[in-house]
């Protein structure tokens, strides 16, 4: 099977997928309710892909190829056409992508029975996978970017999914607004880019970036292509819509806001690596953010009661783990761990949706038997000693927890102890800002092992927390949720594999790195610097330190949390005091948005723009009516109804015709 | 003087004339059908005067045609004056104005 014919079906089966359960449904609305039949075409058209791409992986011969489809748009000197690229990092995030993807439309079956919006929540899904794929796969800024915008629709779409509440649909909008800001800078870095080549394919514009444009002019995209990333992978300062956009499905928040849609802005710079490495003055810029977007998520983590915002906020610390990586030259280990965290993190926000899905069932008992105060099922102080009734749930979530708390062994282990070990070697190497990246990582693993044990054990252990929990207890959820938990907690313990460290047998038997920044791989990296056989020790004094803190961190947090629950975050307050309040409200970035930009934009909006959209816009063409009224008033008389002035008329004009043809 | 043939289109114009005007300015559609049949026969006369002066006969052929022509006409005129006037009971030309805006 050819690969031109494949990448085809790869694309277009999603998008089959979204037309079937979203217009044909539209216009045969007696078809939404064939819940198993929508459920089987979305999710099909996920794996298909998956197995596609699978196939290609596994024949790929190391030259990347382009199928170029036809024409998009020729317009001067611009060409663009639709044309995508195989190659090996296009391979694994498209893997990632429709391989967690299928993993999540099969929960969704499950996660939104009975949902009367069911066949518009698969069309969504699978129009998502569409997009994103065309993001990772497109050989062209602006295929990219249409995948870009697409995702940004999608998460729109589903984010909003509940759209007859507002708050929902407000979530929706900010996260929308958020990302158009950062999209406005990757439109910016398109046309320099433009300008200074002439062209948008990668082909064009990563051969020898640093030969073929001025270093201002390379900084300059680097940084803008960077805001735009941080617009959609969540970072300082455009982060605050992903916490929100915890009102959507949970279906929802583990595929676009866990595993693949905020990942965009790390393939971006991945993808665009050359150019990255020769503007360092931006990498540092890239990881110093990272790094204090992945310290100040993980501390607003260890307050919020909010299930998901958790898993949020959490996400957000990640990705922070993420640009700390990219900042340091490490691309391919960002990579690695967009990977794992794909993993872990999806089995965490499924696993969360289960839990809510049982705690619902809990809530509607309630509320059944008259129980007046309103339950809510994300939240974890009405929760506890679930191990006893979801098992399959505590299990999945208690492996994943161990994953991205960085237990040794487990998945996140090996992507986070090679970041902190490439940002030490960074520093190591003489670039000092990576010693302060190097720290922060640390600090916010111990943090990342705290705030997740507390969120299992939260949840999980302990005794049950809600009204009547003697009675009434929710029960685990069917094989339609199970099996995706069990498939990504399992790939959360052995997916690390793939990234053993450079110290086990010379960095042979690390197989991301060969894939992805190998002889001819498209992840660029810094050049290697050779360096005395005592810091082989140092690698293994590093992995040590980082697997004490991990254990150290679960430890604790096991310890603080069994024994004394929730009493213990009071405990914390009173440690902490005012910062603790700091973090519990979020470092108060959205009230500081809202009072700085949002409430000013709505003033002269309603100020400036609305009057001018009731008396100018309205006016004119208001105006254009009346007068085509007043002229018709004007006209009028002549309709007199009478015979004979209308054969008055006939005569002038006859007498006008002869004297015309006498005298002319 | 000799009664040319001059005089015959003079008298055929004035008549034509009164006809029009006949239509253009009473009230009464009954007389309005009256201008109406003057026109037509001062269209005859005129038609007879050139077939004289010119020596063909087609002329005073013309004229039965619009003789016949006219009298189908006027009946079919009256007949819808007579319509008009069970619904409006009127014959005043000012008074049937329904397309009025």
């Amino acid at each position: 099977m050819e690969p031109d014919f494949l990448v085809r079906l790869i694309l277009l089966l999603p998008l089959a997928g979204a037309i079937l359960n979203g217009v044909v449904t539209l216009f045969f609305p007696a078809l939404r309710e064939r819940e198993g039949l929508i459920g089987a075409i979305g999710t099909t058209v996920v794996v298909l892909p998956f197995l596609f791409t699978l196939y290609l992986f596994l024949t790929f011969d190391g030259e990347a190829h382009v199928a170029d489809f036809y024409t998009w748009m020729s317009a001067g000197d611009l060409s663009v056409s639709f044309a995508y690229r195989i190659d090996q990092l296009s391979l694994l995030m498209s893997l990632v992508v429709t391989g967690v993807g299928g993993l999540i439309h099969l929960y969704s079956i499950g996660y939104m029975h009975g949902d009367s919006g069911y066949a518009r929540f698969f069309a969504y899904l699978n129009l998502f996978i569409f997009a994103m794929l065309n993001l990772v796969l497109g050989n062209n800024l602006l295929v990219l970017f249409l995948g870009w915008e697409g995702v940004g629709l999608c998460s729109y779409l589903l984010i909003g999914f509940w759209y007859t509440e507002l708050k929902n649909s407000a979530a929706a909008s900010k996260a929308f607004i958020m990302n158009r800001v950062g999209d406005f800078a990757f439109l910016m870095a398109m046309f320099l880019l433009y300008k200074a080549l002439g062209s948008l394919d990668f082909d064009v514009l990563l051969a020898d970036p640093a030969g073929n444009l001025s270093q201002s002019t390379l900084n300059w995209v680097v940084l803008l292509l960077f805001i735009g990333a941080t617009g959609k992978s969540a970072q300082i300062p455009l982060f605050t819509w992903l916490p929100d956009a915890m009102a959507g499905p949970t279906p929802v928040s583990a595929l676009i806001h866990a595993a693949t849609m905020v990942t965009s802005g790390l393939y971006l710079l991945a993808r665009l690596s050359p150019m990255v490495l020769s503007a360092p003055q931006v990498m540092v810029v890239i990881a110093v953010i990272g790094a204090l977007t992945a310290l100040m998520a993980a501390t607003i983590a260890i307050t919020q009661n909010d299930i998901k915002k958790v898993l949020a906020y959490s996400t957000v610390s990640q990705l922070g783990y993420m640009f700390m990586s990219a900042g340091v030259g490490a691309f391919f280990v960002a990579i690695f761990h967009v990977m794992t965290h794909a993993f872990f993190k999806g089995c965490l926000f499924l696993g969360s949706g289960s839990v809510i899905h049982g705690m619902h069932e809990v809530e509607h008992e309630l509320e059944h038997q008259g129980h007046k105060k309103h339950l809510d099922p994300q939240d974890m102080r009405t929760m506890g000693g679930l191990k006893k009734y979801m098992p399959a749930t505590r299990m999945t979530f208690l492996l994943s927890t161990l994953a991205i708390a960085g237990i040794p062994l487990f998945a996140g282990f090996f992507s986070k102890d090679e970041i902190l070990f490439k940002a030490f070697e960074y520093g190591y190497n003489g670039n000092g800002y990576a010693w302060f990246v190097w720290i922060i990582g640390i600090l916010t693993a111990f943090l990342t092992a705290v705030y997740m044990t507390r969120c299992y054990v939260l949840t999980f252990e302990g005794e049950a927390r809600w009204p009547k929990a003697d009675k009434i207890h929710p029960k685990e959820s069917p094989w339609t949720m199970t099996t995706p938990l069990w498939v990504l907690g399992g790939l959360s313990v052995i997916g690390g594999f793939v990234g053993l460290p450079g110290v086990i047998a010379h960095g042979e038997w690390n197989w991301i790195h060969h894939w992805l920044a190998g002889e001819h791989g498209p992840v660029a990296e810094p050049l290697a610097v050779p360096h005395d056989p005592g810091f082989v020790a140092i690698e293994w004094g590093l992995i040590a330190l980082g697997s004490a803190i991990a254990l150290a961190g679960v430890g604790l947090a096991w310890r603080w949390y069994t024994t004394h629950g929730l009493a213990f975050d009071e405990r914390l307050r009173g440690i902490f005091g005012g910062l603790y309040r700091l973090w519990q409200g979020k470092y108060f970035v959205d009230e500081l948005y809202d009072a700085t930009i949002v409430k000013p934009l709505i003033g002269s909006a309603e100020r400036g723009l609305a009057p001018f959209d009731e008396q100018v816009v309205d006016g004119t063409v208001n105006g254009v009516g009346n007068l085509t009224r007043g002229l018709s008033t004007l006209l009028r008389p002549i309709q007199t109804g009478i015979v004979q002035s209308y054969a008055v008329a006939i005569v002038f004009g006859v007498v006008l015709v002869i004297a015309l043809m006498l005298f002319l | 003087m000799e009664i040319t043939l001059n005089w015959y289109l003079g008298l055929s114009a004035v008549l034509f004339t009164i006809g029009v005007l006949g239509v253009l300015l009473r009230r009464n559609v009954i007389v309005i059908l009256m201008s109406v049949e003057l026109m037509l026969n001062a269209v005859n006369l005129t038609l007879v005067a050139f077939s004289q002066a010119v020596g063909d006969v087609s002329g005073q052929v013309l004229v039965f045609f619009v003789m016949s022509v006219a009298a189908a006409e006027a009946a079919v005129g009256l007949a819808i004056v007579i319509a008009i006037f069970r619904n409006k009971l009127t014959v005043d030309v000012t008074q049937i104005n329904l397309f009025k805006y």
